[in-house]
């Protein structure tokens, strides 16, 4: 059983922090987790900054184009990674685009993130078909959870099968949009219950506008947690120390 | 070899549909339905006659006498420059918006880089009295203004790319999270050869008229129904596509597609994607791209805004890896005295896009008896700025 495996069985309410490595400055991205874990945060993502990061709004777009500044590069946010490794066993997801592993070589992308201590990926832009037929034995052979997205508007077939090709747990976008979108949770229960009757395989977390105590209290009334991206990135562009804005932050969530 | 794609939408190595799983829904109802939708006799019918009756098809191949002289071969070229709007572009909204309203969408998004394709769009959106917003990279706004005025004298609001390098690559960023955000009533109207199955082959076939009207003028004009060599600026690839895709087959013809090399292959300003690009994903397409070694996608550089973009469609980058299309460059300098030449000579002036595409008659081996085509992609009206600007130098020579 890998740590997000593990995370699941022994807890409910799940908080799961995106960060994006390399923001707001190149080596914050160690101090910034062991922040978010010392504040009771259950597992973080770590987005490796892209030039078109086609599924994320404006909060995380900008975000990476500042890390991107700062030069951040894979190789330092795996040795960030291994850094935070020393000292945490928090579960950590790495997100990204497939353009990024593709040039890097994605046999040696999946084999560096095992081994630096990275649990899963979420790779939006890689399609289902393609990653079941090509890198599920590889991905599943180093122990890593690949992770996919589901929207309201993905068909109960479809949500199957990307269940099915999932491990660790699946990612429940919560309406159709790119991230940081505030939105109507009440709106959305029809489909989370519908979601939670189908008895899948993996446990949910519902991420994208997730942003207060409210949307996240919502969440968790319908899967095992949630995922806060964007308004943990605004977070950080708040004046004090990354210390200070991370625990503040995670207070207004769970108070 | 075989240059249609598979019903995954690969050419080759090349193509798919690499998109967000929010996505999914509509490109995958796109896919199943797009071939049985455009072939009905119903859709062929209006696209055709509005083809003919508003976009002013079939557009002439004109036996350039002058040039042809100069260069001492038989030179002919399809003008498309000839089209409503002024370029190729139209022939492809047309055949969107007919496919968007039989899918009963009511609001349309595009991305543009010169404006071209935001005007040809924001002209077929007027035309049906659909809504339509336009996204433009901050930096094309106000490269192309009259072109933002043109959009919004029809009815299009314009929104900026503010992303990024607020260019072509980033209004595609921004139109395609617009689809994303808005998955039920929107229909994203792209505008070349580009993104994910089944917006290349899509595109391509609406642009294939430009070959199908090749082929019958031919015969009329030279007693065979193929030239021995097709000349096409590549951008995205739209008007390269439709100039050649009757002729994918026959390999008698030569296709040679005209890459824009900015300021030189080596100043690092350039959109010379086959020779400066390896392979990757863009836009929902993997494909031969413009980026570092870290995958980040780079930006490139011309004179010409249409042929500014980083990637090349998929049929093209199939064209190039399996030989069977020739590649080469044309860089700023030589593509204005390209247009210059053809002004002069046959009064015409041309797109700085097909400036580019002129461009290769001078660095490529021609003889007498030879036929070729030259695809006029666009008038130049648009350019005229950097023409004059030019000018005088052109003169000096």
């Amino acid at each position: 059983m890998n740590r997000i495996e593990n995370l699941f069985q022994n807890k409910k309410n799940i908080l799961n922090i995106y960060l994006t490595a390399g923001y707001p400055k190149l080596n914050d991205t160690v101090e910034i987790v062991k922040e978010l874990e010392n504040a009771g945060v259950d597992m973080v993502e770590i987005g490796m900054p892209f030039s078109d990061p086609l599924a994320d709004g404006p909060v995380i777009q900008h975000s990476s184009t500042v890390a991107l500044k700062n030069c951040m590069t894979l190789n330092l946010i795996f040795s960030q990674i291994q850094e935070i490794r020393k000292s945490s066993d928090i579960p950590i997801i790495m997100m990204g685009y497939f353009n990024q592993l593709m040039q890097y070589g994605e046999e040696a992308f999946f084999e560096k993130a095992a081994h630096c201590g990275v649990d899963g990926l979420i790779i939006p832009d890689l399609p289902v078909e393609i990653y079941s037929e090509t890198y599920n034995d590889k991905v599943k052979k180093l122990g890593l959870d690949m992770i996919f997205l589901i929207s309201p508007q993905t068909e109960n077939e479809r949500i199957r099968l990307l269940d099915e090709a999932s491990s660790g747990f699946l990612y429940v976008v919560s309406s159709a949009s790119t991230t940081g979108k505030i939105s109507n949770m009440e709106q959305e229960k029809s489909y989370f219950e519908r979601i939670q009757k189908m008895k899948l395989k993996n446990p949910l977390l519902i991420g994208f506008g997730i942003s207060d105590k409210k949307s996240y209290d919502t969440a968790c009334n319908y899967a095992s947690g949630a995922i806060i991206g964007s308004a943990f990135i605004r977070a950080l562009e708040k004046n004090g120390s990354i210390k200070q804005s991370v625990h503040e932050f995670i207070k207004t969530i769970r108070p | 070899m075989n240059y249609q794609p598979d019903t995954k939408g690969f050419y080759g190595d090349f193509g798919g549909a690499f998109i967000p799983e929010l996505l999914y829904p509509n490109v995958e109802f796109l896919r199943k339905h797009y071939l049985e939708i455009i072939g009905s006799e119903s859709f062929q019918k209006e696209f055709n006659s509005l083809l003919q009756d508003f976009a002013g098809r079939p557009t002439p191949l004109y036996f350039a006498k002058r040039l042809s002289e100069k260069y001492n071969t038989n030179v002919f070229l399809k003008r498309e420059d000839l089209n409503h709007t002024g370029a190729h572009k139209i022939n492809n909204t047309i055949g969107q918006i007919l496919l968007a309203q039989r899918l009963g969408k009511k609001r349309i998004i595009a991305e543009t880089g010169a404006g071209q394709h935001g005007v040809a769009t924001a002209t077929v959106t007027a035309l049906m009295g659909l809504q339509c917003v336009v996204y433009m990279g901050k930096v094309d706004m106000e490269r192309q203004a009259p072109n933002v005025a043109r959009m919004q004298m029809l009815g299009a609001e314009v929104r900026p790319a503010l992303s990024g390098s607020q260019t072509l690559k980033d209004a595609t960023n921004e139109a395609i999270r617009d689809w994303i955000n808005h998955p039920e009533d929107t229909y994203y109207l792209i505008g070349s050869v580009v993104g994910p199955h089944p917006y290349p082959d899509m595109v391509a076939r609406f642009q294939s008229v430009i070959s199908e009207e090749m082929k019958q003028q031919l015969q009329e004009k030279t007693g065979r129904d193929y030239p021995d060599k097709i000349i096409a600026c590549v951008g995205g690839g739209s008007n390269a596509a439709g100039a050649f895709y009757h002729y994918l087959d026959n390999k008698k013809v030569e296709l040679i597609a005209v890459e824009a090399e900015g300021l030189g292959l080596k100043s690092g300003h350039t959109a010379a994607t086959t020779q400066t690009g390896s392979e990757g994903i863009i836009h929902g397409s993997r494909t031969l791209l413009m980026q570092n070694e870290e995958g980040q996608i780079t930006e490139p550089y011309s004179i010409s805004a249409g042929l500014d973009y980083p990637g090349i469609g998929p049929l093209h980058a199939h064209l190039f890896k399996s030989g069977r299309g020739r590649f080469m460059g044309a860089t700023d300098q030589e593509a204005l005295n390209a247009a210059y030449e053809l002004t002069r000579l046959e009064g015409i002036i041309p797109a700085l896009e097909s400036a580019h595409a002129l461009a290769a008659l001078g660095k490529i081996e021609l003889t007498k008896d030879e036929n070729v085509v030259v695809n006029l992609s666009g008038r130049g009206d648009k350019d005229l700025q950097a023409y004059i600007k030019n000018l005088s130098d052109f003169e000096k020579d």
